[in-house]
């Protein structure tokens, strides 16, 4: 197998940050002492000026970037998900949700590849609650190229974006040519007819691995890749639901409220469709190396490849 | 404007305030009461700011964080005539711009809030872009003594000490009454002065129902460079209506008809009084 070019999102967002800050004078960035770990470091190298350390404090944090932006500043607020989704929700509706805000939530160690920190500091929860907030964009890309894209599509976009990335390293899926972002639209990665696998984040490259193993099965599966949770692109997950008729969500998520929830909101009131969701079952995660909590979790490739036969 | 003036208007205010909220059968008149003074000496005196022009860039800024006390501000808002004072009376109906608590689309208002302790976090940061661009434009913010027992006010009260915001001025309404009682007899923050010192605050006590008092301060903190200010207004929940002063039964309940006679009588009273200090 040929190398594959692998990188951490969080590395890819701090990478962004900085080569966007010449482009995006207002731009701010806020982190509450995890810049090394967020990768907002990389940025505050080369803007200190225009990198804000708020310490432990998260959800004054949130505020504080409420206020930057009603002084003409895009922040973006970084943290991991578990604090600046979780610990920092009521002060994101209240503050920057409700008053529709320009304030860009970067949320790095989201879901369980954190790995050996354990369930505490793995969110398995961020992506439904940031749903559930009105006018919040909520993003969630699958790798470095989508990552960059992503960052530059919140500071172009007014109003409130929440971007999810990860801890862990993960491969480089959208290299090719004619590759463009937009907040909300997907992509077909992959076509296919008899079953449609919709995935977001690093779940996207675990789908297009069980794709190629239900190919040699002889089932002919369509791929999607969802970067944009909200607004959900539902004109291509409907095109695809009733060519395939059948649907199979992948996130590193509860299955509670995330993407999987996203897509049967969309299919259930427009064109019900059996739908199997892959996340997590309701349950906390535990602490392990990111590849063996995918593993056992079910969220790699031989995991997706298993659910997907048995739904089918 | 000469204390006269301003006392003329903050009872103007405080008739706005039990109006609305008396209209609205609902809302909360104590801390709105406790706070007119306060809010007419920020909109008539203080600050830098346009009823015509609510947007102006370089405007100062003011955030309710005690935003239950909305009629307070919506009161001072509309007599300083950033809006008409008769929509006083649309206060928390449906439709209404008039929202319960503060809501960024009303004219004047620059932060929603409501949910205590997040107001003063959105006025650092609003102190801390001002600085970074070395603008000059001055924050305000106003507290409840018992909103003080969120824990997420001293967060922002470090961080607005430790970035040294001297455009900032932090006032605490303290009135003594939360909704279960005394602050002191339900969690106290007291001494809250010597708190916000500790948080390297430049911190001064005054009196809410005194415009030599507040005009002292707001002036000291004007003055006040390198530190963020903290001005700790002694005040009476309810002032200027009898029957509601020093009750914290007033905290979030309307007068009914007969009440809300007797309150304007009181504030008739009062003005009845101001107009004979003036012809004297």
């Amino acid at each position: 197998m040929a190398d594959v070019k692998k990188i951490a999102t969080r590395e890819s967002y701090g990478n962004a940050l900085k080569d966007l800050a010449e482009e995006f004078p207002q731009l701010v960035v806020l982190d509450a002492d995890l810049a090394a770990a967020t990768k907002t470091g990389i940025f505050k190298k080369a803007y200190p000026d225009r990198h804000i350390d708020c310490g432990i404090a998260e959800c004054n944090m949130m505020g504080v970037a409420a206020g930057l932006s009603l002084a003409g500043k895009i922040p973006f607020v970084s943290s991991f998900a578990m604090f600046a989704a979780g610990r920092a929700y009521e002060q994101v509706r209240n503050s920057v949700g409700y008053p529709a805000l320009n304030v860009k939530i970067g949320a790095t160690h989201a879901g369980i590849t954190v790995g050996e920190d354990g369930a505490t500091h793995q969110c398995n929860e961020d992506l439904a609650l940031m749903r559930t907030i009105p006018g919040m964009v909520v993003m969630c890309p699958s790798d470095d190229i989508e990552a960059k894209a992503a960052v530059r599509a919140a500071l172009e976009h007014q109003g409130p974006c929440y971007i999810r990335f990860g801890r862990a390293a993960v491969p480089v899926i959208n290299d090719k040519p004619d590759y463009k972002f937009e907040i909300g639209k997907g992509t077909v990665v992959r076509e296919g007819k008899d079953v449609t696998i919709v995935a977001t984040g690093i779940c996207v490259d675990s789908a297009i691995g069980a794709a190629e193993k239900l190919a040699a099965d002889g089932i002919d599966a369509e791929v999607i890749n969802i970067c944009t949770i909200k607004p959900l692109d539902e004109e291509l997950i409907i095109a695809s639901a009733k060519k395939t008729g059948k649907v199979v969500t992948v996130e590193e998520h509860s299955v509670i409220g995330g993407l999987g929830s996203a897509v049967c909101d969309c299919l259930s009131e427009k064109l019900p469709t059996p739908v199997k969701k892959i996340g997590m079952q309701d349950i906390f995660g535990e602490s392990g190396s990111a590849a063996a909590l995918v593993e056992k979790y079910g969220l790699d490739a031989a995991g997706v490849y298993k659910s997907v036969k048995e739904f089918l | 404007m000469n204390n006269l003036e301003l006392q003329k208007r903050a009872n103007d205010v405080r008739k706005g305030i039990v109006t609305a909220v008396h209209s609205a059968k609902a809302g909360h008149p104590g801390g709105s009461l406790s706070a007119a003074d306060v809010f007419t000496f920020l909109y008539f005196e203080e600050m830098n700011i346009d009823p015509k022009n609510p947007d102006m860039e370089s405007r100062d800024r003011f955030v309710l964080s005690k935003g239950h006390t909305a009629p307070g501000l919506y009161s001072a808002l509309a007599n300083r005539g950033f809006f008409p004072v008769e929509d006083l009376k649309t206060l928390r109906k449906l439709g209404s711009y008039l929202q319960g608590h503060p809501c960024i689309h009303i004219p004047g208002v620059d932060m929603a809030s409501g949910s205590l302790g997040q107001g003063i976090s959105a006025a650092v940061g609003m102190a801390l872009g001002f600085q970074m661009d070395g603008k000059s434009n001055r924050v305000y913010t106003l507290l409840g003594d018992g909103e003080i027992q969120e824990g997420q006010v001293w967060e922002a009260a470090m961080f607005a000490g430790f970035r040294k915001l001297d455009n900032l001025v932090v006032i605490v309404d303290n009135n003594n009454l939360q909704i279960d009682g005394a602050i002191d007899e339900v969690c106290s923050p007291y001494p809250i002065d010597k708190k916000f010192e500790s948080f390297n605050f430049h911190v001064i006590n005054a009196d809410a129902h005194d415009f030599d008092s507040l005009r002292a301060a707001f002036d000291e903190a004007k003055a006040t460079k390198g530190m963020p200010t903290c001005i700790v207004v002694k005040s009476v929940k309810g002032k200027g209506v009898s029957f509601m002063e020093n009750n914290c039964a007033w905290h979030g309940t309307a007068p009914n008809d007969e009440q809300y006679a007797q309150a304007m009588a009181d504030l008739d009273a009062i003005a009845a009084d101001l107009e004979k200090a003036g012809e004297a």
